[in-house]
């Protein structure tokens, strides 16, 4: 048994447990904050996998921006907490979560499958982490979609003034 | 050092994934359902580092960024909806959002 090994179990466990508070939590001001410990914790996964640029990427758009404004936009709508669910809801709940343990079982059967992929951390992922290589490749290889997503990002910012502006007459 | 197996990699993010589809599938509030759809989405990302990490390979992580982008985007464009909801009918509770329900 190695460090990674007790650092991957503790990031794994409280990555699931925030998960599993995100989603059952009657307060959505305590499901967000669990969420961008959630996110904290994968910024941790990812170290341990030597993508250090990743990680460094998901705290700062993540838990630095997309969960700002999901925040923001709590306290702008100043909600109550969700009240108890109706008969119906509960039934589905129960589907819900009898769907979600026979997906598990069934993702579970087919990562165990004898596969070619390598056992070991490739030899090149520490130098692939960089932001350097990350960059060069980037602007290289992928820059046609790089452009494609800059104009998505545009689009998107435009789409959510044209919906949440007020009408004015 | 000895390094974790890739399948438990994998097995940690299905267990996530499954977590947000039941998120989604269980809660009334709009919000709640947008963070279950982020936590799917990081679950993907999670298993697209593995995969890059344990083939060599920089487009996985290439594309996590890309991931990344749709998913503020979605974020943005979502909450911009839920605000507009709120507005005209005081709620963020999917299942009170009927009007097209026939």
């Amino acid at each position: 048994m190695s460090l990674l090994y007790f650092f991957f179990a503790i990031l794994s466990i409280l990555a699931i447990a925030s998960a599993i508070v995100t989603i059952a939590s009657q307060n959505p001001v305590r499901s967000a904050f669990a969420l961008i410990f959630h996110f904290f914790m994968l910024a941790g996964l990812y170290l341990t996998l030597n993508a250090q640029f990743v990680a460094a990427v998901q705290v700062l758009v993540y838990a630095g921006a997309i969960m700002v404004l999901v925040v923001f936009v709590i306290m702008l709508l100043n909600l109550s907490n969700e009240e108890q669910l109706s008969e119906r809801i509960n039934f589905r709940r129960a589907i819900a979560i009898i769907f979600g343990i026979v997906f598990t079982i069934q993702i579970a059967i087919s990562i165990f499958v004898p596969s070619t992929v390598n056992n070991n951390l490739h030899p090149k992922s520490v130098e692939i982490g960089t932001a350097q290589f990350i960059g060069k490749s980037l602007y290289s290889n992928y820059l046609v979609p790089f452009e494609i997503v800059g104009i998505l990002l545009i689009s998107a910012i435009i789409g959510a003034i044209v919906l949440a502006k007020r009408k004015i007459d | 050092m000895q390094n974790v197996p890739l399948e438990f990699y994998l097995i940690v993010s299905a267990i996530l994934f499954t977590i947000g589809t039941i998120g989604v599938l269980t809660r009334r509030n709009a919000i709640v359902i947008f963070m279950s759809i982020e936590l799917m989405l990081n679950s993907v990302n999670l298993t697209f580092v593995a995969f890059s990490a344990f083939m060599g390979d920089v487009a996985g992580q290439i594309f996590v960024f890309f991931v990344m982008a749709i998913a503020a985007g979605e974020a943005t464009i979502g909450l911009a909806i839920v605000l507009a909801l709120f507005r005209n009918k005081q709620t963020v509770y999917v299942d009170e959002a009927n009007s097209l329900k026939w």
